[in-house]
């Protein structure tokens, strides 16, 4: 057929055409224009579009997780269609660049501006040298906070790998270890906020008087064994520690799991030769067991150390941080939002990136151990 | 020691462990049964009695009333039934030999008393579904206090709020998995200037408390349009997820066979087909588990979205939060919006536990 065949040889015109170097760029251009026009109309729908919150939803998940798949697909199309050289030297970067951008502009930079903004005034405008430091370190409701956090990193993380350990260890040894421990892991798929509304709950205290039944389980507790109902969470400096029950029920099947994991690994023999020559149950745990899983122990107690220099929602809801429970990353919300002093809220976060600096310092020299040959 | 008493002294001890194990799965199991079980309750029992009320238990139930004669002094003692106490004894009520306690109701004047007995009492019928209906739409509500009045207000829309919080976590899931699998390829198999220096600022970025991120990110997002948007969301969730999600790909990727991907490359492959084709089938494993790690996170998160989303936007956990703070006392809505919002996240949890305690375990250092 005549006209198939010259149909054909168009179709490879403009192939051949497209293959050489103009024709390269201006396909890439205008592929580059049609992904963007695909990405701003989803935006603009997005964004001004009246239609049910599912629809929108459905949307959002195509555009957004498309949109993503597109802008790579393109990028690499782009880079195949350069000289060879080029395109080599560049697509390493489409691979790791997204990535890298955006972390920079999420992670790496804010710290920066952050450092900068904490020797700034309450509005960024003046340069206030340690002003905002001096605050962090003098000021009553800090030194406040720092106790408090103090606080959680000791009781939280002691309470939280304690029992975890404990658990782990005990239930190595009996026929039900899976139910066990699913049920120790569970809280950890909770929200702290729905931890919160749970604990809240067991905590609530309706006041004295005639007639009144507590409807909080702690409180009746305390009644039937003839105490009086306390308001727990107002009752300074043992309220922090009520809250840091909180942290101990959600962390402590993370400890357990690892841990256990830990403690599968090792091995039978060295427990039976410490039997064998005498040793209890609790010391072939404490000389065997605990060594040699020292390293699996430092990681998950610098987990929820960490966890516990952060903690910010289960104050922020239960108690606001008023009562004396205030913890930095509410101080640091407070000053934020609530103040609007960014100088303050800036030191406070440094300070909190302070804190865990040790910590970063220790995963970088692991990680640079671990690959010598990278 | 010989085996054989070795063994029978594990058995003893088994009972013991056992035991002590029962009673901590008993205490970590027991705050959310009550929040459970008095989420299906009617709101005016939730004011006026504990939830473990509702097994069967004996409580005093009222069986009558008894009147004092006119005659009685009320400020001298008072004798009923036989027995003679101070009106002030009588107002704390008596039980009598036969089991019924008499207490005064109100002040002197009354001159009522109230008579109870001690039953059993089983479990209650009148179980409902309608706190959850309340919280999960939007109209107004309406449902009675401890004293009987009816309270009327806005429903709190939690249906909503988890499509929002679906509409965050599952693209905030997804997006950052896909950027992390491109630039652990990258860092794993692709040789390029900064590759070593780039990576080693990646593990020092895995615990940075997002604190010293929120305010610059927000001045930007303020000054972009982007707060308060999904989009501003989804991206503010792949920047910090994107540090834990490389490094473990990254250590999942780096180990995969160098002979099979020299093979495709052999085979005149691209890089972006050996990512699309070999990379991505192969670290499927990898993936859920930082998916689920991820999703979880989000659905769980508060702080990102109470600042970069807040009000315009509520996901389950604002909405929960400020139903906490503005109705502090409504445990009829906090109960069953604690579920719902506690509902995803556990069926995921359960159904796919597996994978997310490979995800913890290969990234236990996140920040």
């Amino acid at each position: 057929m005549l006209n198939s065949q010259n149909t054909e040889e168009k179709i490879n015109g403009v192939l051949r055409w497209i293959k050489t170097i103009p024709g390269r760029i201006i396909t890439s251009i205008v592929i580059l224009a049609a992904t963007f026009l695909i990405l701003q109309q989803g935006y603009l729908f997005l964004s001004t579009s009246q239609t049910s919150k599912l629809v929108q939803i459905l949307v959002a998940i195509v555009w957004g997780v498309g949109g993503v798949a597109l802008l790579f697909w393109v990028a690499n199309w782009i880079a195949e269609q350069l000289p060879k050289n080029w395109g080599r030297l560049l697509q390493p970067f489409i691979f790791v660049g997204p990535a890298v951008l955006i972390m920079g502009w999420f992670l790496a930079i804010p710290v920066v501006r952050t450092l900068v903004a904490s020797f700034r005034s309450a509005l960024g405008t003046d340069w206030v040298g340690l002003q905002n430091y001096v605050f962090a370190f003098t000021d009553a409701r800090m030194l406040e906070t720092f106790r408090n956090n103090l606080l959680w990193l000791i009781f939280g993380t002691f309470f939280s790998v304690g029992f975890g350990l404990l658990i782990a260890v005990l239930a190595d040894r009996t026929r039900w270890e899976v139910v066990y421990k699913s049920i120790i892991f569970t809280p950890m798929a909770i929200s702290f906020v729905g931890a919160g509304v749970i604990w809240k709950f067991i905590y609530t205290y309706k006041g004295e008087g005639v007639g009144i039944q507590e409807i909080g389980l702690l409180n009746a507790i305390v009644t039937a064994l003839g105490g009086t109902p306390q308001p727990w969470l107002s009752l300074a400096p043992w309220n922090n520690l009520f809250l840091i029950v909180i942290m101990v029920w959600l962390q402590t099947g993370y400890c357990m799991v690892i841990i256990s994991s830990a403690i599968k690994g090792v091995p039978a023999e060295l427990l039976e030769a410490a039997r064998i020559d005498g040793a209890t149950e609790v010391q072939a745990f404490f000389n065997v067991t605990v060594p040699y899983i020292q390293g699996t122990l430092i990681t998950v107690i610098t987990t929820v150390v960490i966890f516990s220099l952060k903690t910010f929602d289960v104050v922020r809801v239960m108690t606001g941080g008023n009562n004396g429970t205030n913890v930095i990353a509410n101080e640091f919300y407070l000053q934020s939002f609530t103040y609007s002093h960014a100088g303050r809220a800036a030191a406070i976060a440094t300070i909190l990136l302070l804190a865990v600096t040790p910590i970063i310092v220790n995963n970088l020299r692991q990680f640079n151990k671990g690959r010598k040959g990278f | 020691m010989s085996a054989q008493s070795y063994k029978s002294q594990k058995r003893a001890s088994s009972f013991i462990v056992n035991l002590i194990l029962i009673i901590i799965c008993v205490i970590w199991t027991v705050p959310t049964l009550g929040v459970l079980i008095t989420s299906f309750r009617q709101s005016e029992d939730i004011f006026r009695s504990g939830w473990w009320t509702v097994f069967p238990h004996k409580a005093s139930v009222e069986s009558g009333e008894y009147k004092l004669d006119d005659s009685v002094d009320v400020n001298g003692p008072i004798t009923i039934e036989g027995v003679t106490a101070t009106f002030e004894e009588w107002r704390q009520g008596i039980t009598l030999d036969d089991g019924r306690t008499f207490q005064w109701y109100g002040n002197k004047r009354t001159r009522k008393l109230i008579i109870s007995e001690q039953k059993w009492v089983g479990f209650p019928t009148n179980l409902t579904i309608k706190n959850y209906i309340d919280v999960i739409g939007g109209k107004t509500i309406s449902f009675k206090d401890g004293a009987g009045n009816t309270i009327t207000r806005q429903g709190n829309n939690l249906g909503d709020a988890f499509l929002n919080s679906m509409a965050v976590a599952i693209p905030g899931t997804i997006i950052p998995i896909l950027i992390a699998a491109f630039a652990a390829f990258g860092f794993a198999w692709l040789n390029f200037p900064g590759r070593n220096i780039l990576f080693t600022i990646i593990v020092a970025l895995l615990v940075v408390p997002l604190q010293s991120a929120l305010v610059p990110i927000l001045q930007d997002y303020v000054r972009m349009g982007l707060n308060g948007t999904f989009l501003g969301i989804w991206l503010a969730h792949t920047g910090f997820g994107l540090p834990l999600a490389t490094y473990l790909l990254f250590n999942y990727i780096s180990s995969l066979s160098r002979e099979l991907l020299e093979a495709a490359y052999i085979d005149g492959a691209s890089n972006f087909t050996v990512f699309t084709k070999m990379i991505l089938p192969l670290s499927v494993p990898s993936l859920a588990s930082f998916a689920i790690f991820q999703f979880l996170w989000l659905w769980n998160d508060y702080l990102v979205a109470l600042i970069f989303l807040g009000e315009k936007n509520r996901v389950v956990t604002f909405a929960l939060a400020s139903l906490v703070g503005e109705k502090g006392q409504d445990w009829h809505l906090m109960t069953a919006g604690a579920f719902v919002s506690m509902i995803l996240p556990l069926a995921v949890f359960l159904l796919l536990q597996r994978y997310f305690v490979r995800g913890l375990m290969a990234g236990s250092v996140k920040g």
